[in-house]
């Protein structure tokens, strides 16, 4: 309580050397949801950025641990609500590490194909929504168009658009609908006639470029000592994809490219997300007309119980690695979880890229790094 | 034939018959004042319901279609609302300054309808020096910005009205560039000379290329000037949530709504008079068939025309671009459009010695 | 050569934004694009696909009889305490108590549509309905009873 009231008294006086302190946020346009920075300015130029964060903590983990292992998978879908699935399918990966299940192919492949296609969705929301940061508004409808299409895919076969609760562990919750490789297909049609588009209207504009390039720089070494990952981490040239690296289900048999940029600045991170899309189309292509016949769920007993003992387990979601961690006491509830999010590792980085650079510029590094706060506050 | 000015002499003649000649400028005073408020609060709904509509289509939207037929009484609705809701004036703020500024931006808009023909010989006011006037008049517009920053006592506003100064006093040298090459073609001030020299042709086709860069040099001169997106950095709603307006709300904040898009309307005029020659029909030399067929297009609709095709321009620019930083908008303007343009009037000077226009 | 440099960067540079402003262009005159539903409008056209999460409802046949045993399966497997099953005992005709569901009471405002009830029900006798617009004037109103009233449970169900 001390600090908080320090902060908003050193916010609304001027400050020792005739910094202008300005709170951005919990309620602006640039946060994308309720981020709070706190910024020091001198002129129009960045002296000091300092996130506060809390104000959307839902302690999520504290929620975790009163649930059983089946239940506690939903919440999750509440951290990084953008990529809600793959949030799910790192708790399912470290539950079946604990129950010793094999995990039935055709379930596998399942995942995979739905993990990817969130993967394509959240990366669109994200360039509408740098976009609209940089003030370009039209990109975000555009990217909408091809979001609303993977949304309907996700509505068919999960039943929900944004909060799947797909998984369960030991496989996923229903078969694929009978129309889900049709649909599929349509959308690769439709993003592979779109993309273009893509680069006519953001990528190519002179304006975006000399917005981004150059612009905060991230060296390898700093990314690896901040703890950054995914994009934010392999735009630096940092080689963290956690598919590669650790594969889990059938990562390993596909074939696909860690997208690596060594530029370290916005526009590399651009690009990295960019090629990502293109290598989630890639994984999908490769599986959408192989998926084995075969149960989608695996049997297990009604009541989970893990063995006592500690169980980590990590993915690559849209942001970067999701780990879990959950030491159980042999009971039906985990005794303890912690969830290593991608977002508030990323978003430690902001102060020292940001510093010396302009106002406008923070903007469009807050949305290079992809802040979805709810991951960063869970 | 039916035309503005067939209307307007008529009414003067009836005027001054009924009347002494005072009463009679008096009373022409006061419809020509109760005419630019009709213009300005009809200009204000028609700009706002063409924005969103251009906006929409262009974000493969409908846009607004609720409110009358297919959405155009749209803008109607919102003035009502914005009617209706509270003026707030906030605590630290300076009241008097602040609630001038609105009507300042206002007056502004006003004052800038002066010289311009809006159809053949039906002109406010068509004093000798009118392009001159219309770029002093405009400069003024930073003041009312300024004052709505600083009054305001928020830090974004001040922010957005500092960089709405920097900006609109560096945009206004390219602009005045740009516009000095005509007057250097046209060789008079006057707004009647101008369209009257481009009788067998528009400036911009008779004008070579050096009049092509110069109209180009104008348009994105007063993009920035009027504060409109890519050069939007005195919003910026992104940066700064709404800038130099952020703490305005109701009719106040219509005002400065209002007002920009007016001054939108207004450098669009010019820049039709200027380059398209106001409402002079499309001639092409000494075609006299050609050019008498034009001239049965009224000269009200040539003008409207050719300016609501630049307010549209502009607005496209809107809808397609992300917004530059401010050190690369000041950069734009002192490192390519002020030596261009500048090279640029060389070249239309040498031109307009040598005669090569035609 | 310097200045050629800087004229091919002007022209790489209006060459982007003329690219965009064509896109931009395209869309406004081709009216066809457009991806925006009328959502009140099309209303008896809208068309939600069989699996969409969107409240849970009790299954009741023609004789008002459902196939809900009281197991409380659901009401374990819900996370946040949505299903609140209220149990009776009925009496048989041959003179045995019975346990049957008194009420089913379902708090909407609670639940977080994440299917996990409907996939425990050993009798499949709730689902999800494909309903979307929850909103009601008064809270009280998300607290439904899924079992009509009247109603019981079908022969032969255990």
């Amino acid at each position: 309580m001390y600090r908080q009231t320090e902060i908003i008294k050193d916010a609304s006086q001027p400050g020792i050397e005739g910094d202008m302190v300005i709170n951005v946020g919990p309620q602006h346009p640039a946060t994308h949801g309720v981020l709070h920075l706190v910024i020091t300015l001198n002129g129009e130029t960045i002296k000091k950025v300092e996130p506060h964060l809390g104000y959307i903590h839902r302690s999520i983990e504290k929620m975790c641990e009163s649930l059983s292992y089946r239940q506690f998978i939903y919440v999750t879908s509440r951290m990084d609500y953008l990529s809600a699935h793959i949030n799910n399918h790192a708790c399912a990966l470290c539950v079946e590490k604990g129950l010793q299940v094999e995990i039935p192919p055709r379930a596998q492949v399942i995942r995979i194909l739905m993990d990817e296609l969130t993967r394509i969705a959240s990366h669109e929301l994200w360039w509408g929504a740098m976009a609209m940061d940089l003030g370009a508004f039209t990109p975000f409808f555009h990217a909408f168009r091809e979001r609303e299409t993977i949304n309907d895919i996700m509505e068919d076969t999960c039943g929900a658009r944004l909060t799947m609760n797909y998984i369960v562990p030991g496989g996923v919750m229903a078969d694929l609908h009978p129309d889900f490789q049709k649909k599929t297909k349509e959308f690769i049609q439709l993003y592979k006639r779109k993309i273009h588009e893509y680069d006519e209207l953001v990528t190519g504009n002179i304006i975006f470029q000399n917005r981004m390039k150059g612009i905060g720089y991230l060296s390898p070494e700093d990314a690896v000592s901040y703890g950054c990952t995914g994009p934010t981490a392999r735009g630096s040239g940092v080689s963290s994809d956690i598919r590669k690296l650790y594969p889990y289900e059938i990562y390993d048999k596909l074939e696909f490219d860690e997208v690596l940029e060594s530029a370290g600045d916005s526009f590399a991170r651009y690009m990295i997300r960019i090629g990502e899309m293109q290598q989630s189309i890639r994984i999908i292509e490769q599986l959408i007309d192989n998926i084995p016949e075969g149960d989608f769920q695996a049997k297990t007993k009604a009541v989970l119980k893990l063995p006592k003992g500690e169980y980590y387990s990590r993915v690559e979601t849209a942001r970067g690695e999701l780990g879990v961690y959950i030491v159980s006491e042999n009971g039906t509830t985990p005794y303890r979880i912690k969830f290593r999010s991608p977002g508030f590792s990323n978003l430690s980085v902001l102060d020292h890229i940001a510093r010396g650079s302009k106002l406008g510029d923070l903007v469009a590094m807050m949305g290079t790094l992809d802040l979805v706060i709810p991951d960063i506050d869970r | 034939m039916w035309s503005f000015s067939g209307i307007s002499n008529s009414i003067h003649e009836w005027l001054s018959q009924t009347f002494n000649p005072t009463l009679t400028i008096i009373i022409e005073m006061v419809i020509a004042g109760v005419a630019v408020i009709g213009l300005f609060a009809g200009l204000g709904l028609v700009l706002v319901i063409m924005e969103r509509k251009v906006s929409a289509w262009m974000q493969i939207r409908l846009g607004p279609n609720r409110v009358g037929p297919k959405g155009m009484f749209q803008s109607l609705a919102d003035t009502l609302k914005l009617l209706v809701k509270e003026g707030l004036t906030p605590t630290g703020a300076d009241k008097l300054l602040f609630n001038l500024a609105p009507f300042i931006a206002m007056i502004v808009a006003m004052l800038l309808m002066a010289p311009i023909a809006f159809a053949k010989d039906f002109q406010l006011w068509d004093l000798n020096i009118g392009v001159l006037y219309v770029s002093a008049i405009s400069s003024m517009m930073v003041i009312s910005i300024l004052m709505a920053g600083w009054a305001s006592n928020n830090k974004y506003s001040l922010m957005g009205a500092m960089r709405s100064g920097a900006q609109i006093v560096s945009y206004e040298l390219s602009a005045g560039l740009s516009v000095l090459s005509i007057v250097v073609l046209t060789g008079s001030l006057r707004v009647s000379d101008i369209i009257q020299s481009q009788a067998d042709g528009w400036w911009i086709f008779k004008g070579h290329i050096p009049a092509v860069i110069a109209f180009v040099t104008f348009i994105i001169a007063v993009t920035a000037e009027t504060n409109r997106a890519p050069f939007d950095l005195a919003e910026a709603e992104s940066e700064l949530t709404a800038g130099f307006h952020t703490e305005y709300s109701g009719m106040k904040f219509a005002l400065f709504f209002l007002a920009e898009y007016v001054n939108v309307f207004i450098v669009c005029a010019i820049g039709a008079t200027l380059f398209l020659g106001g409402w002079m029909p499309f001639h092409i030399g000494h075609w006299a068939g050609f050019n008498h067929v034009m001239d049965y297009i009224p000269s009200s609709l040539w003008f409207f025309g050719k300016t609501f095709f630049l307010i549209f321009v502009i607005m496209w620019f809107r809808w397609t671009f992300p917004r530059l930083r401010i050190d690369q908008l000041l950069n734009l303007e002192w490192k390519y459009l002020l030596p261009i343009s500048m090279v640029n009037l060389l070249l239309v000077t040498a031109m307009a010695i040598l005669k090569w226009h035609f | 050569m310097f200045i050629v440099k800087y004229i091919k960067d002007v022209w790489n540079a209006v060459r982007s934004l003329l690219k965009g402003m064509r896109r931009t262009g395209y869309y406004f005159t081709h009216h066809k694009e457009i991806i925006t539903q009328q959502y009140p409008d099309n209303k008896d056209t809208l068309h939600l696909p069989e699996r969409f999460k969107g409240e849970v409802v009790m299954l009741h046949d023609e004789n008002n009889e459902h196939l809900c045993t009281g197991c409380t399966a659901c009401e374990l497997a819900c996370p946040n305490a949505t299903i609140k099953i209220i149990t009776k005992f009925d009496i048989t005709p041959d003179g045995k108590k019975k346990k049957a569901i008194d009420k089913f009471v379902y708090h909407l405002e609670l639940c977080t549509m994440c299917n996990l009830c409907i996939i425990a029900c050993p009798t499949d006798a709730i689902k999800m309905a494909q309903t979307f617009e929850h909103s009601v004037f008064d809270r009280s109103e998300l607290t439904k009873i899924l079992n009509k009233p009247g109603s019981k449970i079908k022969e032969g169900v255990e």
